[in-house]
């Protein structure tokens, strides 16, 4: 199926909130996993018989599982706080990219199902019976939220819509439909280790050819230890640092930090893969299997220390859920937090002096930076709150001469998502990506415009990903996005050749 | 006795009872219902008396609200704030003697009426103007509003044009508090505005209404930012563990 032809917005220099325009995006829909990819994942291949009680039977199993779900569907009030706030909204125009509306979609069956008032009066209350309509309506809407929780910062209740979009995408899972990009990936990372399904072979020759290309730049032996039992620290990235551009970049950087630091680590093979799909698809089991791997790959190598690459959902993971998922820690060195993001490794080196930069050398770049959004609003940096936003700015400017944030109401817990988080990228959801990129889009524009910024640092993969891709649509350079530890491997200070 | 009094009595204990067990119902099922994951809105406070803070902005400033869309901060705000000041002054029809901060507020409260009104006025016609709130508002989004304004409205019109005999009111409200039915005055504004309020208590535990418990239940806001410090397990998530 190719994809239908469609127009990228206009950027215009000062964020304006689109009319409702209805059905704008209701051709939207990701392709469905077949069914071997579903059987792997303990998931029914297709729609079956009496699906209908099956996915209402799930619902009603989730709302006891858990309490963000059963208090959202009951707490919304239809105020429109929300209804401004989503990207792909304003990207889109589209009523049904509204949070309230996206979560309307479920709260529909809620009522019918679950509520007084539903099952009696179910047209006062807006409450509708679990037909196939209403799953086509959920597969086009709950694949065009990027969980990426801006909603939730602005919601009077704390509803946060990323709990409904996992619930929906679990219960369609447990009745056959699923989405294929992200099933695919769950099933690479058990089979292969990582979600681009690299091979361990292909692995250790990229991360020797790494070793040749850094000896070449800088004549020093920077290494890329995989699989090196006894390292002080095991590094969890996502696999996209491997082998894709820029993302490669960070990994660089991450190893010349290492080495700088004089730090022993390790890449894993087994957990060559910091990503967690898992949470994408909402379902539990599977973020604590592809968890798991982490654990046992550090136990195996014997590491002392947890530490994260640049990648936002694993980031959440990491941070918010391993210490539930597959802790306790108590066998790591407790005088380093569990897990550790490379941001706060690296800024704590900074603040010890242990490592020392060159900043001209970044005197080409004019850098702003993205927060991406799971690392803003879903986890922390630091003992700070807030340290999420303060660190990663504080590394760019310990490294680089020139540096704008852009606008307030962009960033930090403002901050708009890429437009390809949450499982959405994938080339069947193109349109959807580059429009729901138009708000980070515009507010780019205005940095570029006003202080020439030609560098959007950030510390996501499926940032990084995305805006390669969608930056070209808006008529900037692809290469204009890279990784925070992109520009601390150019500036860091390595000592003289041996 | 009328039979209307004994109507009317019969209507608020039933209101009564119908509030109270079926919010206390939702209640426990919010606390009953784990929360596996540690899903603060973050930044988020790392301590408990953080979130505490947290959450009293919330409830008492609507500091989320106020970030999102000033127009409806200030319609909601006004509305809620004047109705705490209206369900004070009304404590009078509840209390002998009555608590001398009831007694301070009664001035407030009755301009407060005015306020609740005119806030309810403006969230309504956010539902007609602003087409994204159009869209999404649903008959029981117009309902709940109109039914609120005509309490507010038939409560002004009994203090401000046809005032009714509010010692006799008190007499049936405290009577009702004792299991002794009071004759009622059988004013139709006063007739109509008790109804309504019997109305919205009934209506309270199905809908959305429980915004007011929720709140308090979200996770989102009530978890403190602490997963690296603090191991949380959830019961049924526990399981996982031990097969890991």
């Amino acid at each position: 199926m190719a994809i239908a032809p469609f127009e990228t917005p206009k950027l215009k220099p000062y964020p304006v909130i689109p009319l409702v325009a209805v059905g704008a995006m209701a051709h939207s829909k990701p392709y469905v996993a077949s069914p071997i990819i579903q059987a792997r994942l303990g998931f029914p291949g297709e729609l079956e018989d009496g699906w209908e009680q099956r996915a209402v039977g799930k619902m009603g199993e989730l709302l006891g599982k858990y309490r963000s779900l059963q208090v959202y569907m009951d707490s919304c009030v239809h105020c429109g706080a929300c209804s401004d706030k989503c990207h792909y909204f304003l990207g889109t125009g589209d009523p049904k990219n509204m949070p309230v509306a996206r979560q309307d979609l479920m709260r529909g069956v809620y009522r019918r199902y679950f509520t007084f008032a539903g099952k009696h009066f179910p047209k006062l209350v807006g409450a509708t019976d679990m037909t196939k309509e209403v799953l086509d309506d959920w597969w086009t809407y709950y694949n065009q939220c990027s969980e990426c929780r801006r909603c939730s910062v602005f919601c009077p209740y704390g509803i946060d819509t990323a709990e409904v979009t996992m619930a929906a995408r679990e219960i369609m899972d447990s009745v056959g439909l699923g989405q294929k990009y992200a099933n695919e990936i769950i099933g690479k990372v058990h089979r292969i280790g990582n979600n681009l399904g690299i091979p361990e072979p292909a692995l250790a020759n990229t991360l020797a050819g790494l070793e040749e290309d850094v000896k070449e730049e800088t004549g020093l032996d920077v290494r890329f230890p995989l699989d090196q039992e006894g390292a002080e620290v095991m590094l969890v990235t996502p696999s996209a640092d491997f082998f894709s551009e820029p993302h490669v970049e960070s990994l660089i950087g991450y190893a010349k930090v290492f080495h700088a630091a004089g730090i022993s680590w390790t890449l894993s093979s087994k957990a060559s893969e910091a990503g967690n799909f898992g949470l994408f698809i909402g379902n539990y089991e599977q973020m604590q299997k592809i968890s798991l791997r982490v654990k046992e790959a550090a136990q195996e190598l014997r590491v002392r220390r947890l530490v994260v690459g640049e990648c936002g959902h694993a980031w959440r993971v990491a941070y918010a859920f391993w210490n539930t998922l597959i802790g306790p820690f108590d066998w790591l060195d407790s005088r380093y937090p569990v897990p550790q993001h490379i941001c706060e490794m690296t800024y704590d080196l900074i603040q010890q002096g242990a490592i020392q930069f060159d900043k001209e050398k970044n005197d080409d770049r004019i850098i702003t930076f993205h927060d991406s959004c799971n690392v803003a609003r879903a986890s922390r940096m630091g003992s700070m709150p807030g340290g999420q936003f303060v660190i990663p700015r504080e590394i760019i400017k310990a490294v680089a001469n020139r540096f704008h944030d852009m606008s307030l109401g962009t960033t930090h817990e403002a901050t708009f998502c890429c437009g390809g988080g949450g499982g959405l990228l994938t080339d069947d959801l193109l349109e959807l990506r580059v429009k729901g990129a138009l708000p980070r889009m515009e507010a780019l524009k205005n940095v570029v415009d006003q202080h020439g910024v030609n560098f959007m640092a950030a510390i996501c993969a499926i940032c990084k990903a995305q805006f390669s891709k969608v930056l070209p649509y808006y008529g900037f350079d692809m290469s204009m996005v890279g990784g925070v530890h992109q520009l601390v491997g150019r500036a860091i200070v390595l000592g003289r050749p041996h | 006795m009328s039979l209307l009094s004994i109507a009317y009595a019969a209507l608020f204990y039933l209101a009564t009872a119908v509030l109270v067990v079926g919010v206390a119902l939702k209640i426990r099922r919010y606390a009953g219902v784990p929360a596996p994951l540690l899903i603060p809105t973050t930044p988020a406070p790392t301590t408990t008396t953080g979130v505490a803070l947290r959450m009293t902005r919330e409830v008492v400033f609507f500091e989320s609200l106020f970030k999102a869309s000033k127009w409806t901060w200030i319609f909601g705000w006004l509305f809620h704030a004047a109705l705490v000041l209206v369900l004070l002054r009304h404590l009078r029809y509840f209390q002998q003697p009555v608590w001398t901060p009831v007694v301070w507020v009664q001035a407030f409260g009755l301009y407060a009426g005015f306020a609740m009104v005119a806030g309810l006025a403006g969230l309504w016609a956010r539902r007609f103007l602003v087409d994204r709130v159009r869209y999404i508002s649903t008959p029981s989004d117009h309902l709940h509003l109109a039914l609120l304004i005509a309490i507010g409205l038939t409560g002004l019109g009994m203090r401000f044009v046809a005032p009714t005999d509010i010692v006799a009111v008190k007499a049936f409200m405290l009577g009702l508090m004792r299991l002794d039915v009071q004759p009622l005055p059988a004013d139709p504004l006063l007739l109509l505005h008790l109804a309504l309020v019997a109305l919205l208590m009934l209506v309270f535990p199905i809908s959305k209404l429980l915004h007011a418990p929720g709140l308090f239940f979200s996770p989102g806001r009530n978890q403190a930012d602490n997963s690296r410090e603090v191991r949380h397990l959830a019961a049924w998530a526990a399981v996982y563990d031990k097969q890991k």
